[in-house]
């Protein structure tokens, strides 16, 4: 299954990569891949935005504007405080659940 | 939860002093560490499936943070980590059967790993604390620990050994693949390092989006009553129900397209964004139902008008929100979709108002 394309946040800067591999042991979507001592990008658009490969760079190569991809917690943060990243999904909040995993 | 839990075998007398699954203990020299079963009991059966369909249920199915024994561990065996969600835990140690480990349960507030990590309570300080709290350097020998590979969001591997010495290696994303794992020598095929959403899974979820739908359903069903049986003369229960009967179906049918029919036959509905397979399934269930139905107002091009604007916006919506419960949504996804969809939403929804009332009130012989 794939979601919108074009739209991910995600940066890789090559230079900075010291290939550690710790990109394609944390992504979940297959988006890096390790060619010789450097860290490739092979599927941009399945990135998901979880933030795991920017969080575990100790090179610094990645950035990427994470966060989860939950409408309910989006509509929850624009209805309470008008503003669609101050929402969690409240999973402790029968009127969103989006923690079901 | 009281304090007690963070250390159930200091406090013996505690309610919370024997948690579930325990078995027994395990020496260690950081004293009697509880060991636990690594099979499914009925409790933990029906825990499972309540976790599926109750919101409270779940929000209070917890495990004590900690460390616990599965097995006989010893100083060498190896450490996993786990959430204090109980199905978290659960997964794991029914998947270390057999075996010789350690796990390591961090307290994020009864949520699972990948939700936690999201939020930073499956997190690099947490970690970095529960080691020290539960003296792991006293009770193994190697300074190593296994985290699922959903919790790295939340995680910054470089970081907890600069802080507590322990090197964090990142298991399969399932833990029935650790076996796997552990026989290839901690190494993760790619395989396992991919996130799967099944039918199945995407079928347990779907209890959790249409329970909540259908209480809002209740709000929904007394607003079309209202305005169906609102007369000159007052509140009219016949009425109400001989005219608002079809609304409240087309509303069950777009609860059934946009929270049930659309998240799990989520590849096959056309379209990668929710707000559109949602709107599609609900001008199929829309068109289903007054396919299926000979109610006069349905020869009211008012009333067409009226369901075809609302029911399938409301199916999209519904659908949209299942974008928090799937493996590949992403937010810039997703706030894309939204800032889309939302102004529409309200534009359908306000001409669908329009509509009916107008219907209304010439009824009313008004109009």
């Amino acid at each position: 299954m794939r979601y919108l394309q074009d739209v991910v946040t995600l940066r890789y800067a090559a230079d900075k990569c010291v290939g550690c591999g710790r990109c394609t042991e944390v992504c979940p979507q297959a988006v890096f891949a390790l060619q010789g001592r450097k860290a490739v990008v092979t599927d941009l658009d399945a990135c998901i935005e979880c933030g795991a490969c920017r969080r575990n760079c100790a090179a610094g190569a990645i950035s990427v504007d994470a966060g989860v991809g939950c409408a309910a917690a989006f509509i929850n943060g624009i209805l309470r405080f008008g503003d669609a990243d101050k929402g969690t999904c409240d999973c402790g909040d029968s009127s969103s659940d989006c923690c079901g995993g | 939860m009281s304090d007690c839990c963070e250390n159930p075998s200091a406090a013996p007398s505690c309610c919370c002093a024997r948690p579930p699954n325990v078995c027994g203990s395990v020496s260690s020299p950081a004293g009697d560490i509880p060991q636990v079963r690594t099979t499914w009991s009925a409790a933990d059966r029906r825990g499972r499936v309540l976790c599926r369909v109750s919101n409270s249920f779940r929000m209070h199915y917890t495990v004590p943070p900690g460390l616990a024994a599965v097995g006989s561990p010893t100083a060498g065996s190896p450490v996993f980590v786990s959430a204090n969600y109980k199905l978290s835990f659960d997964h794991l140690r029914t998947s270390l059967a057999g075996m010789d480990a350690w796990v390591l349960v961090l307290d994020t507030k009864g949520i699972n790993v990948w939700c936690a990590a999201g939020k930073g309570t499956f997190g690099t300080q947490e970690l970095v604390r529960r080691i020290a709290s539960v003296k792991l350097g006293d009770v193994v020998s190697h300074r190593r620990v296994i985290l699922p590979q959903l919790g790295a969001p939340g995680v910054t591997a470089h970081g907890v050994k600069r802080a507590s010495g322990f090197t964090v290696a990142y298991g399969p994303v399932y833990a029935r693949d650790i076996p796997a794992y552990l026989s290839a020598g901690c190494r993760a095929s790619p395989e396992m390092r991919k996130t799967r959403f099944t039918l199945a899974d995407r079928l347990v979820l779907t209890p959790m989006e249409v329970l909540p739908a259908l209480r809002h359903y209740l709000w929904l069903a007394a607003v079309i009553l209202l305005v169906f049986g609102l007369c000159p003369q007052g509140i009219m229960f016949v009425p109400a129900l001989r005219q608002g009967w079809l609304f409240l179906a087309l509303g069950l049918a777009a609860i059934a397209t946009g929270s049930f029919l659309t998240p799990l036959l989520l590849p096959w509905v056309p379209f990668r964004s929710f707000a559109l397979k949602g709107w599609l399934m609900g001008v199929a269930g829309t068109g289903a139902l007054q396919l299926s139905t000979s109610h006069s107002m349905l020869a009211d091009p008012l009333i067409l008008a009226s369901a075809y604007l609302f029911f399938p916006v409301l199916s999209s919506y519904l659908a949209l929100n299942f974008t928090g419960c799937t493996t590949f949504t992403s937010k810039s996804g997703v706030k894309r979709e939204l800032r889309l969809a939302l102004p529409l939403y309200v534009a359908g929804i306000a001409l669908s108002a329009t509509a009916v009332v107008i219907y209304r009130l010439r009824q009313w012989g008004l109009g």
